[in-house]
């Protein structure tokens, strides 16, 4: 019930502070940026697959449209990055929803399959259209500018990255502890009961699908600015699965787990270094490892762990 | 209140409600008694929504509601507890009573998301509501537990909290006091009159014969899928037929 003073987020707005203190260079920016960017999405896909247990493993098709939505609405019809990056939002809404209510009509495995198709065909559309998406070489997107001032250095986009993150967390700390939270909560861990309390369950299904899309597609515009260049691979099966894996590492239902998860995910690759081709196997055994050890994920095991050892 | 009318529902080959037909008028405390397998629980599915008639009708203050989803039916006043627990272990037990709750505050995402004053307000006086609802089944011990943490006679009178917080009109009860003790069972006797004492008018499968002749106006006896016999309590305990099919035997333990 506490609202400004969340404990979490107060440690999260002081750890961004402080971070860049110590950053010996921008790479470590580089990778602080990218490790917002994917909370972001990841953060947006727990509401759907942590609140309302809905896995989905073609998320990163909502990103892949939201930062070609973003790139094509900019370059080819001059759209400014902002209102492009609305309109991908508004789009890949629209898109969700539509796919969303046969989708989830799907039960565990075929729904989990059926996103899984989505993203492939995604990722098949944005090799193929190559008029519009560059094909499989990518294409390039132009610098995030609003009214005239144009994010230039990594340090900007840090803070701007930073606020979205704040923001973003903000927003599914309230949506946790709110009715229509505790509905997703609900249908996940009892079906039945939520709908006989009156719940609307295959309505909510929907708009956690439709929600976590946005989240993904602002992600994905964000990157697309951030990165000035885009390749099909970032609407790729590996991506979604990365997604996918950052929830579930973190902790399902955890915000702060999202987070997490997404900074282990991209930090370890790092430190990996040239394990390239061997990513999809590191990120393999780290979610064998989790399931093992910490079937409920870091957060939610670790909070148990504190509250036990207060006791 | 509610009027069933040749209730049927088979499963395969299995018929499990048959050409069953009864009133429940408002008010009242109904009883569905019956041996294991006699169809209560199918009754009860059919009547809240979770599962479609194969034939005849359910009426709702005389409306047709066979057939209709459950939300809808919770929306219409009607709540139930579940013979096997249905509760929520991926949230707090205050939490569980809450979503109860649900149908009477702001249920949208985007509302949810933004959590403005009004929201924050709602949230206070339902926590605060249901935590009432906790201490009033006797579970208010439990506030600030994990639905997880809560032993099996705790968890029975929290689905009793969450139906409560429903404010229904019809309540359906399923073996509520189901593997409770003695003074447990007791305590739900309370609880049920008082329940009904404020106006809900409950429907109460159980096997506890003394809990259902003690505080059931109106019992009606399944056998097999059919209506064996009803009538008051007194009635129900001189039929012959009862004290063969399920009395008798419920005696014989
Ligand atoms: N979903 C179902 N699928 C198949 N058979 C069912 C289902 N639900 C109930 N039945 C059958 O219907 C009959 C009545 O069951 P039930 O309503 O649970 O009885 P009661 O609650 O009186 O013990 C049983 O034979 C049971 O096997
Ligand atoms: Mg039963």
């Amino acid at each position: 019930m506490k609202r400004a003073l969340h404990p979490g987020l107060v440690a999260t707005l002081v750890i961004l502070v402080l971070l860049p203190f110590t950053f010996p260079n921008s790479y470590f920016f580089d990778v602080a940026i990218r490790v917002g960017l994917s909370a972001i999405a990841a953060i947006g896909l727990n509401l759907l697959m942590g609140f309302a247990g809905q896995v989905s493993i073609g998320h990163a098709g909502f990103l892949g449209i939201g930062a070609y939505a973003s790139a094509i609405l900019t370059s080819s019809y001059g759209w400014p990055p902002l209102a492009a990056m609305l309109g991908a939002a508004v789009l890949v809404a629209l898109l969700a929803f539509l796919i969303a209510k046969p989708m989830l009509k799907l039960k565990g495995h075929a729904l989990t399959i059926a996103t899984l198709g989505f993203g492939i065909i995604v990722l098949i559309v944005l090799t193929n259209e190559g008029r519009w998406t560059g094909g499989p070489d990518g294409m390039s997107v132009g610098p995030l500018a609003v009214a005239g001032w144009q994010l230039g250095n990594e340090k900007q986009w840090y803070v701007l990255v930073a606020l979205l993150l704040l923001v973003a967390i903000r927003l599914s700390l309230n949506l946790y502890d709110s009715p229509a939270g505790r509905a997703l909560r609900a249908l996940h861990g009892a079906e039945v009961a939520a709908k006989v309390a009156g719940i609307d369950t295959a309505a909510y299904k929907v708009r956690a699908f439709v929600i976590s899309a946005v989240f993904a597609s602002v992600a994905g515009s964000l990157t697309a600015h951030y990165s000035g260049f885009i390749t099909p691979g970032l609407a790729g099966f590996l991506r979604s699965i990365e997604l996918a894996t950052m929830v579930v590492v973190g902790g399902m239902a955890s915000t702060f787990g999202a987070v997490i998860g997404a900074a282990l995910l991209t930090v370890l690759p790092q430190l990996l270094g040239g394990l390239e081709s061997y990513e999809m196997v590191a990120f393999g055994l780290i979610l064998m490892l989790t399931m093992i050890f910490l079937p409920r994920g870091l957060v939610p095991t670790l909070r148990e762990r504190l509250r036990r050892a207060g006791k | 209140m509610l009027e069933i009318r040749n209730l049927t529902r088979t499963f395969g080959g299995v018929t499990a409600v048959q050409e069953v037909s009864f009133r429940i008028r408002a008010g009242t405390i109904h009883s569905v008694i019956g041996p294991n397998g006699a169809g209560k629980t199918t009754l009860f599915n059919l009547i809240t929504g979770l599962y479609q008639p194969s034939s005849g009708q359910i009426l709702l203050e005389g409306e047709s509601i066979g057939g209709h989803p459950p939300d809808e039916l919770a929306r219409r006043g009607m709540s139930r507890t579940f013979q096997n627990l249905q509760i929520c272990m991926n949230m707090s037990a205050l939490e569980n009573v809450m979503v109860g709750a649900h149908m009477r505050q702001n249920q949208g995402l985007l509302a949810g998301m933004a959590r403005l004053g009004k929201l924050v307000r709602a949230e206070r006086a339902c926590a605060a509501e249901c935590v009432e609802l906790m201490n009033f089944v006797g579970v208010g011990r439990y506030v600030d537990a994990d639905a997880s943490q809560l032993p099996y006679g705790a968890l029975k009178r929290l689905e009793i909290a969450r139906a409560l917080a429903a404010k229904p009109k019809l309540l359906l009860l399923d073996e509520p006091a189901a593997g409770l003790n003695h003074t447990e069972t007791q305590e739900i006797d309370v609880l049920i009159k008082k329940v009904a004492a404020a106006g809900v008018t409950v429907v109460l499968v159980e096997h506890d014969m003394k809990l259902v002749m003690n505080i059931s106006d109106h019992i009606l006896v399944l056998n097999y899928g059919k209506k064996l016999a009803e009538g008051t309590a007194q009635e129900v305990r001189a039929n012959p037929e009862v004290i063969a099919a399920y009395l008798g035997g419920a005696a014989a333990h």
